[in-house]
């Protein structure tokens, strides 16, 4: 059970809440690719594509990196997949050992009554 | 407590509350007083800390609970191969709420332990908040220090399900 932070589903529903950010979301699936390239495969402005690109940023499904004058995206989710697994391993490893905790509480309560604590 | 494990089993959650801060909770079915001695007393320690086959034991464990206090434990096979934690208390309130560094590495988390009971249960909350976003990364994230013990996981959980006592 994973839990994320509401803020940041709201991002990642709003991000994906529009045709476009969705299209260069499939787009980038195939390839890496600039702003401009986006802009133009879109038929969008510069600056209308660079919102698009910054809100799916923002909810971390792609990434940007800027070289020399060109801003390539590319895609964030392999992020989140590696982050959500890691967070499961996380979770599980804390679990392990509050089950462990759970034992240990249920003796010393049991060793608690015993000396009439 | 033979065969199955205790049928209600409080759920564990994790929760990333930013880009620098995780979060666990936890309830226990006991006073805080009695989860609070577990968490602060080097035997009772010990003996859940690193469940039984997570594959790295816990070769020693010192602590000097309270403010200004610090602690170590040694993880390895023996002695001459093992890795230590350390760091010191920042906030002892007794039964309620523990803070202490994590000085292994120089991106080391600040870890808030909060007790809060209510009817005779305890709800444990971790808050681990590293210094940046990429101390977390580095710490924990996917580049981080621990895969290993987590693929020993599985096998531990199999293991404590069926163990028992």
């Amino acid at each position: 059970m994973v839990q994320y932070s509401t803020a940041r589903l709201d991002a990642s529903f709003a991000a994906l809440s529009d045709a476009t950010r969705r299209g260069v979301l499939e787009q980038l699936g195939r390839a890496d690719a600039s702003i401009t390239d986006l802009a133009e495969t879109f038929h969008m402005t510069l600056t209308g594509m660079k919102k698009h690109v910054g809100v799916l940023e923002q909810a971390g499904f792609v990434t940007t990196e800027k070289v020399g004058r060109v801003r390539t995206c590319r895609l964030g989710l392999r992020r989140l997949e590696e982050e959500a697994a890691w967070i499961e391993a996380y979770r599980q490893l804390w679990d392990a050992r509050f089950d462990a905790l759970d034992n240990l509480v249920e003796e010393l309560k049991r060793k608690e009554k015993d000396d009439g604590g | 407590m033979e065969g199955k494990p205790v049928p209600m089993k409080n759920p564990t959650t994790v929760e990333r509350t930013s880009e620098r801060e995780l979060v666990v909770t936890r309830t226990f079915n006991a006073p805080a007083r009695i989860v609070f001695k577990a968490w602060t007393t080097p035997e009772l320690f010990m003996r859940w800390w690193v469940p039984k086959s997570m594959g790295v034991p816990l070769l020693s464990c010192s602590m000097d609970v309270r403010a200004g206090g610090t602690y170590r434990l040694e993880f390895g096979q023996d002695a001459s191969n093992s890795m230590a934690f350390f760091g010191k208390y920042l906030d002892v309130t007794p039964n309620a709420r523990l803070v202490w560094t994590n000085e292994e590495s120089e991106d080391g988390a600040v870890t808030t332990v909060t007790f809060e009971e209510k009817d005779g249960k305890t709800l444990l909350t971790l808050h681990e908040l590293y210094p940046s976003k990429e101390a977390f990364d580095a710490n924990s994230g996917a580049e981080g220090g621990m895969p290993e013990q987590f693929e020993q996981l599985d096998e531990l959980l199999v293991t404590l399900g069926a163990g028992g006592a």
